[in-house]
């Protein structure tokens, strides 16, 4: 499916330069550097997710690309509009929802959004229309004249993306959608997201959760202390770090060391023992893998007790991409 | 009609870019609201001012001015100084909570006119002041304060009143920029007023204070600008008294608004 040919943005100078190109950002505050140096490239029309544990620098990423803090080094490009020198037409260009929610309170939601398109510049019918639309797709037409004050965590967040979808924007930043929501609220809030990149709107998410990015985003970068550790696919990360975890329970404590061994030979990874019981893990880069090293255990004549295969967390990825082990942390693929 | 999605949304074709004007009325528009959704606010901004009135009307006024009514006489004029003050510490709070909950992000984020949000502040602290003021001149009159001026004198008096909440308005959207906690905007605003409006001749006249102090009292503004209401209430007013109460708002805002401009946009 060919979704670039309907980008809408009407105020972009040349229709194949990169949604976002930014070269070497840096954003320090007092002896904190936040951010340290971090180039990214994003095509138009994807969701791309920037992936890291709180504080690391996702947020003030975020907002230099949408001119609300001025990196202390480095160049940026929004839609071809530099963030330094045109400041006004990357705002033109772009929408953000923000991580704490950018609502009136105080206002209904209906009211929220026909005071945003009327600062658009929509007439008084045409602000109320907008609204109601937008109302509908985000389906909170029954919610629309209660306070925003009475809404759901999840009832925010979708008035709050809807918020940003006044004018159609070139890129669209969602700083966290959908932490704090309920997994029903997220999985909603995921589906219009999805929709939404349907349109051609690109979107650049951030997020704490590799679950997550995998879900939605076509690539994934992953940041730590203000740094890029690694960028892809979802599968080309999983490839570097593992699709999972392999636990194994082993029924005689006295074979742990020969189990261990095994591990490590057949799946090359660090093997982690778990000191209160005949417990052992290791990353597993794909299940064939992980199901041939059991095997060899019990050719080996190791008996189990259990086994379980768990998908990575964003600790293991971070174990993984800067562990001592694991790949250098360099851009994968 | 098939449902709507974010995706099938009808792309609207992107309206005009609107005038800072248009911006403006916007945010006053936004202010208008709220004032329906949270009345509430009004009894924040009343009550101080009411009880004032009545404790100083009836427990001092007569010690003061010989009879309440005298008191009353001489300090609604000056209560209205103080409930327009006292109203720019609600504002600044205001402000303060408002860009802690990252609304103000969003509207950064907005090719608008930068001052456009500030401005709808202040028409917001306007009617705020226009509708405390009112209830204030009402409850004096119903206890039998009479502006001698009459009508015209009473909107000359406010009008002046209206550019003194819009002077007094910028320190506190000033510090409402710069702290982010609401309580301590109060704490420091009422720090900060509370001197310089029992310092005044709002409640008394300064002949009996020692010199120090008087000396003080003749050239605070809010004394300048309490003259002023009597005057304009009364029919007496002259010309520089007028000018001198509006001295400190003219220099606020000269000052204060580029100030506010340079806060909003640094980072
Ligand atoms: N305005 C600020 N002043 C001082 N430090 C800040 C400010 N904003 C962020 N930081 C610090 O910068 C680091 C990165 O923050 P942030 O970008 O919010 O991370 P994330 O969004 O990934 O959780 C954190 O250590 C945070 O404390
Ligand atoms: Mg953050």
């Amino acid at each position: 499916m060919d979704t670039r040919s309907t980008i809408l943005s009407d105020t972009t100078p040349d229709r194949e330069v990169a949604a976002i190109r930014a070269r070497g950002l840096v954003k320090r505050f007092g002896g904190l550097t936040a951010v340290d140096g971090i180039d990214l490239d994003v095509p138009r029309g994807m969701i791309f997710a920037i992936l890291g544990p709180n504080g690391a620098g996702k947020t003030t990423l975020m907002r230099m690309l949408a001119t609300l803090t001025r990196p202390d080094a480095g160049t940026a490009t929004v839609m071809g509009h530099d963030i330094l020198t045109a400041p006004a037409a990357v705002r033109g260009a772009i929408a953000m929802t923000g991580q704490f929610a950018s609502l009136d309170e105080d206002l209904t939601g209906r009211e929220n959004l026909v005071f945003l398109a009327r600062l658009w510049g929509f007439g008084g019918r045409a602000a109320g229309r907008r609204a109601d639309d937008l109302l509908a797709a985000f389906e909170l037409t029954e919610a629309r004249h209660r306070q925003v004050k009475d809404y759901s965590g999840g009832m925010r967040r979708r008035l709050d993306i809807a918020a940003s979808l006044v004018v159609t924007p070139g890129v669209l930043f969602l700083d966290e959608p959908t932490t704090g929501l309920d997994p029903t609220a997220r999985q909603r809030v995921w589906r219009m997201i999805r929709h939404l990149a349907q349109s051609g709107v690109t979107v650049l998410l951030t997020t704490q959760y590799l679950e997550e990015a995998d879900q939605l985003a076509r690539r994934i970068a992953v940041i730590d202390h203000g740094r890029k550790i690694a960028e892809g696919t979802s599968r080309e990360l999983k490839a570097a770090t593992g699709s999972g975890f392999l636990q194994v329970a082993l029924a005689d404590p006295g074979a742990l060391d020969r189990a261990a061994a095994l591990l490590e030979e057949h799946l090359a990874a660090p093997v982690q023992r778990s000191p209160e019981g005949a417990r052992l893990s290791v990353m597993a880069r794909t299940p064939e893998a992980a199901s041939a090293a059991l095997s060899a255990l019990v050719a080996a004549g190791i008996a189990l007790e259990d086994f379980a295969m768990g998908a990575p967390s964003l600790e293991d990825v971070f174990f993984a991409l800067t562990g001592a082990a694991g790949p250098p942390p360099e851009e994968v693929a | 009609m098939t449902d709507l999605t974010p995706a099938n949304l009808q792309p609207m074709p992107r309206p005009p870019r609107p005038s800072a004007l248009s911006n403006a009325l916007t945010f006053g528009w936004r202010a208008v609201l709220k004032f329906r959704h949270v009345p509430e606010q009004l009894f924040d901004l009343v009550m101080t001012p009411l009880m004032f009135t009545l404790l100083f009307t009836f427990v001092f006024g007569g010690a003061l001015a010989g009879s309440t009514r005298d008191y009353l006489q001489f300090f609604l004029p000056g209560i209205l100084v103080q409930t327009v003050a006292f109203n720019a510490v609600y504002s600044g709070m205001g402000l303060s909570t408002d860009l802690g909950k990252g609304l103000f992000d969003r509207f950064r984020s907005l090719p608008i006119w930068p001052l456009a949000p500030f401005a709808g502040l202040v028409v917001g602290d306007l009617l705020r002041h226009l509708i405390a003021g009112g209830i204030i001149l009402g409850i004096g009159l119903v206890l039998g304060y009479r502006p001698d001026a009459g009508l015209p004198g009473v909107v000359a008096a406010f009008l002046l009143l209206l550019a003194i909440g819009f002077g007094i308005g910028w320190v506190f959207i000033v510090l409402g920029l710069l702290i982010r906690t609401p309580t301590t905007v109060m704490t420091l605003g009422f720090t900060v007023l509370f001197p310089v409006v029992f310092a005044s001749n709002i409640m008394v006249q300064p002949d009996t204070m020692p010199d120090w102090l008087r000396a003080f009292v003749e050239v605070n503004p809010i004394s300048l600008m309490t003259t002023a209401m009597r005057g304009l209430m009364a029919g007496t007013a002259t010309l520089p008294q007028v000018g001198l109460a509006l001295l400190a708002p003219v220099l606020l805002t000269g000052v204060l608004a580029p100030v506010t401009l340079w806060l909003y946009r640094r980072t």
